[in-house]
């Protein structure tokens, strides 16, 4: 690492009064990606703000977690290409940074005649993608590869290209990575109101006044809002819930690729897709709302999962339910990204971002950042940024507790708390003391899968709880 | 590799029970381990009496001190903290723990590991994820091992032993229970504890009802409840606790590729509580999830029989599915040879007011016993007297509930 000290995480208490060169509105996926690409430069002063407690708080922490190859997108839209290049990036990123990635694949299930008639076109869409592993297999290779699948599946498109990823690691090594160069994070920072006197934008927040000349709105479901407070009308996010259930570990060798639903005239459909934390999901829903506070789950909706699940795969639906959760997916009237720069006004737009968000994050930021020299701002000289290496969450790396020599140099790693997710002490420790520590008993488990496991703090609850209040003191 | 004799998984009643006996009886290298950093199972946690024995009577705590002092003064080896994860051969198991990963074989394995609340989650309640949400074990450990605060106002799920344990806890913690929630028409505790929940310590209880949305993003703010009538109400709290519904803590059987039984889904077992593979045994609540921490002691006690033959050389003897019949849920154990004596524990789903349970095999009557009452999420029992009728070689024995 060169020069930068590290930026202050803040939670609470008076902002900066001073005047940063950028600031960087959302800690999503995207935000923080963004920060990461700009705490390449030493010489900027660069602040990421965030409405909520913690990073990757919106729809960052809740989606399918699938690193997606863009088999499916617009063909030559601007989502096909930063997801196409943000998948490669990604990955390399991620076996850098100890983010788990598992290359699983995915099949898309054709289920009747009008989803058979569709695969071939979906394999012509890939190729124009520049998707070109893409193959067609037909039922008994099908059952072979997926022997849980329930009956009466007709054919698939295997995409091999698609992988599972872990969302959260994801998130928090961008912005780790981001405030260890400098980059100021400052959380429960919702932006109020934005104006912009002198060349200065000043962005009022729950917090006080936080001013920067250039401005950067990465701001997810609220992307609109703050887009309309400086002049334009361009596109309304209309939050789309997606309600997902997650199974039990017990469930996990069930299924061995990303069961994909072929998309009709009727949507996009349900999937069935191993996790990184060898957990099935079971989702999503596709609710269009007008709250975009409206995370909750409904009846309606987990009867409609249930109900799809057990005809993808019946056997999944006696295994545990480990948890539900609902996310929001920033749709707007535009099949596409809506990305723009506005120069005159120092200000850049980053809406749009729907769920392959996640994907083209890094190809997002690096785009931006060229729409911010090509506005005519002076980055200055660009540094490498030290690697980060991040706690592995995924099973198909070594987890601490299966790491002899981690646990003869420190027994913390072997005395394990989370007994489900056979999380140690020694991983609560650390996370409690890492560079963006967690808020709350959320956070905590979005680092470390305390508490995320089959008992849901049955067992382990309570301790776990007496080592964060420890740690907060 | 480490040997010992007897390796025990769950260091709670019925795995302490049976570390003691096997001790007891002369067996030399008998351990127990526990996940947790102290031993002695979920008692630890419930501060309430009820344990022990008439003339002895303890609490939760005292009692998982005396089996710990008891096994430990056997001769049995206590390790807490440490975790069996996985399967190292059809006797062996890995471990870790605080001084590093260890294969430990056994002649000998006795799974005695527990039984677990389902969370909201598994429950599939509906609503935010907000905090504040608790099953009884993780409240107990909460209030009774940590001094953790746990809000004002809770509602309770559930009208079982178990849901008035909680509802103690909550009051023991300073907050008040704003009610408790039952989808069954009656509760399922003796009438005397639900008679003074309700009109001594005042605590609503609302049956017939069922929770359909947990509110508030943050902290709870309330939950939503809908009668069977259709009438819907939201219940203001800023805790609630999911009591009941235990499932056994069957991975490292299912892990093992131990056959379960489907009922109660944990490890099928035979009256000398042997389990589908040689040498594996189980005991306690992950036969039965739950009962109560005398009958898993006494199951202890009782494996130690069949293992003390195991480690003599005998061979186990046949045995035969036994069936339980809607509407009971369940019978453990749930294979039967003739040699069994170990009495049976069910579960209904139905109440009934003059219970009789009908074992038959093939067509064929082998008993007939009337019960005082049958209540759901309560303990049937079910005596061993007519075991010795099996025919070993027949299909399986079945049991039925009626009314008189």
């Amino acid at each position: 690492m060169t020069g930068g000290t590290h930026g202050p995480v803040t939670r609470r208490g008076p902002l900066p009064s001073s005047t940063y060169d950028i600031a960087v509105v959302g800690a999503g996926v995207v935000g923080s990606a963004i920060a990461r690409a700009l705490a390449h430069h030493p010489r900027l002063r660069v602040a990421l703000v965030e409405a909520q407690d913690d990073v990757g708080q919106g729809s960052s922490k809740a989606n399918t977690a699938i690193l997606h190859t863009g088999f499916d997108a617009v063909p030559g839209s601007l989502e096909a290409r930063l997801v196409r290049e943000g998948a490669h990036l990604l990955a390399e990123y991620a076996a850098e940074s100890g983010i788990p990635v598992e290359p699983v694949g995915a099949l898309l299930v054709a289920w009747d005649e009008e989803q058979l008639a569709a695969l071939p076109r979906l394999a012509g869409k890939a190729e124009r993608n520049a998707c070109r592993d893409t193959r067609l297999i037909g039922s008994a290779e099908l059952y072979e590869c997926e022997p849980h699948l329930g009956p009466g599946a007709r054919a698939a498109l295997h995409v091999p290209g698609e992988s599972i990823i872990c969302p959260w690691t994801t998130t928090l090594a961008y912005a780790t990575q981001a405030v260890r160069h400098g980059v100021d994070l400052h959380l429960n920072c919702r932006v109020e109101k934005a104006s912009r006197c002198d060349e200065t934008h000043v962005l009022h927040t729950a917090r006080g006044a936080l001013r920067a000349r250039w401005l950067i709105n990465a701001a997810g479901l609220h992307a609109d809002t703050l887009d309309r407070a400086l002049g334009h009308d361009d596109f309304t996010v209309t939050p789309r819930r997606g309600q997902l259930l997650v199974f039990d570990k017990l469930a996990r060798d069930l299924v061995r690729h990303i069961l994909l639903p072929v998309p009709t005239a009727l949507g996009k459909g349900v999937l069935v897709a191993p996790t990184v934390y060898g957990n099935v999901l079971l989702g999503p829903t596709a609710e269009d709302l007008h709250d975009k506070c409206a995370t909750d789950s409904t009846a309606d909706g987990l009867a409609l999962l249930r109900e799809k699940g057990r005809r993808i795969m019946p056997e999944l639906l006696d295994e545990e339910v480990t948890a539900v959760y609902a996310g929001l997916r920033a749709a707007t009237e535009e099949d596409d990204y809506r990305i723009s720069a506005h120069p005159d006004q120092a200000y850049v737009t980053v809406g749009g971002i729907r769920s392959t968000g996640l994907t083209a994050s890094l190809a997002i930021a690096a785009y931006v950042t060229e729409l911010l020299t090509d506005a005519g701002l002076d980055l200055g000289p660009a540094e490498d940024l030290a690697p980060v290496r991040m706690p592995n969450l995924g099973e198909a790396f070594p987890r601490p507790y299966q790491r002899p020599e981690l646990i003869v140099a420190d027994p913390e790693y072997g005395t394990l708390v989370c007994h489900c997710e056979r999380v140690s002490r020694g991983e609560i420790r650390d996370a409690l003391a890492s560079t963006v520590p967690p808020a709350g008993l959320d956070g905590l488990r979005r680092r470390t899968r305390a508490r995320a496991g089959r008992c849901q703090g049955f067992y382990c609850g309570a301790a776990v709880r007496a080592l964060f209040e420890e740690a907060r003191g | 590799m480490r040997e010992v004799a007897v390796l025990v998984v769950g260091a709670g009643p019925a795995g302490l029970a049976a570390a003691a006996r096997l001790a007891a009886a002369g067996v030399r290298r008998v351990e127990v381990l526990d996940r947790e950093q102290q031993a002695g199972g979920v008692p630890r946690h419930c501060a309430h009496g009820g344990y022990g024995t008439w003339l002895h009577p303890l609490t939760g705590p005292e009692y998982a001190r005396f089996l710990v002092t008891a096994a430990q003064g056997a001769g049995a080896a206590v390790r807490a903290g440490v975790t069996a994860l996985d399967w190292a051969g059809p006797l062996a198991l890995h471990t870790v723990g605080a001084l590093g990963p260890e294969v430990i074989g056994a002649r000998a394995v006795v799974l005695a590991t527990g039984a677990r609340e389902r969370p909201r989650a598994a429950r599939l309640v509906p609503g935010t994820r907000p905090a504040g949400v608790y099953t009884t074990g993780e409240l107990q450990q909460a209030v009774h091992l940590y001094g953790q605060h746990i809000g004002k106002r809770a509602v309770v799920i559930g009208a079982e032993d178990v849901s008035y344990a909680a509802a103690d806890t909550v009051r023991a913690a300073g907050a008040m229970v704003v009610a408790m929630v039952t989808d069954l028409p009656r509760p399922q505790t003796a009438p005397a504890r639900a008679l003074n929940a309700r009109l001594r310590q005042g605590v609503p209880l609302l049956t017939g009802t069922t929770v359909t949305e947990l509110l508030g993003h943050g902290r709870l703010s309330g939950v939503r409840v809908r009668h069977h009538d259709g009438r819907t109400a939201v219940l203001p709290c800023d805790t609630v606790v999911f009591t009941g519904d235990f499932v056994p803590d069957h991975e490292l059987a299912r892990r093992g590729g131990l056959i379960l039984d489907a009922g109660t889904r944990g490890p099928a077992v035979d009256g000398s509580l042997h389990t589908s593979r040689p040498g594996v045994f189980a005991v306690g609540s992950v036969l039965h999830a739950v009962e109560s921490a005398a009958t898993a002691a006494r199951e202890g006690a009782h494996v130690a029989d069949a293992v003390l033959e195991r480690l003599a050389g005998a061979e186990r003897s046949q045995a035969v599915p036994l069936m339980a019949d809607p509407p009971l849920r369940w019978i453990a154990p749930n294979r039967v040879t003739p040699a069994d004596r170990l009495p049976y524990v069910l579960r209904t789903t139905a109440s009934l007011s003059r219970p009789v349970l009908h074992v038959t095999q093939d067509g064929r009557y082998l008993h007939r016993e009337r019960l005082r009452a049958a209540v759901p999420n309560r303990t049937v029992k079910l005596t061993a007297r007519w075991t010795h009728r099996v025919d070993p070689k027949g299909g399986p024995v079945r049991v039925t509930l009626t009314d008189r």
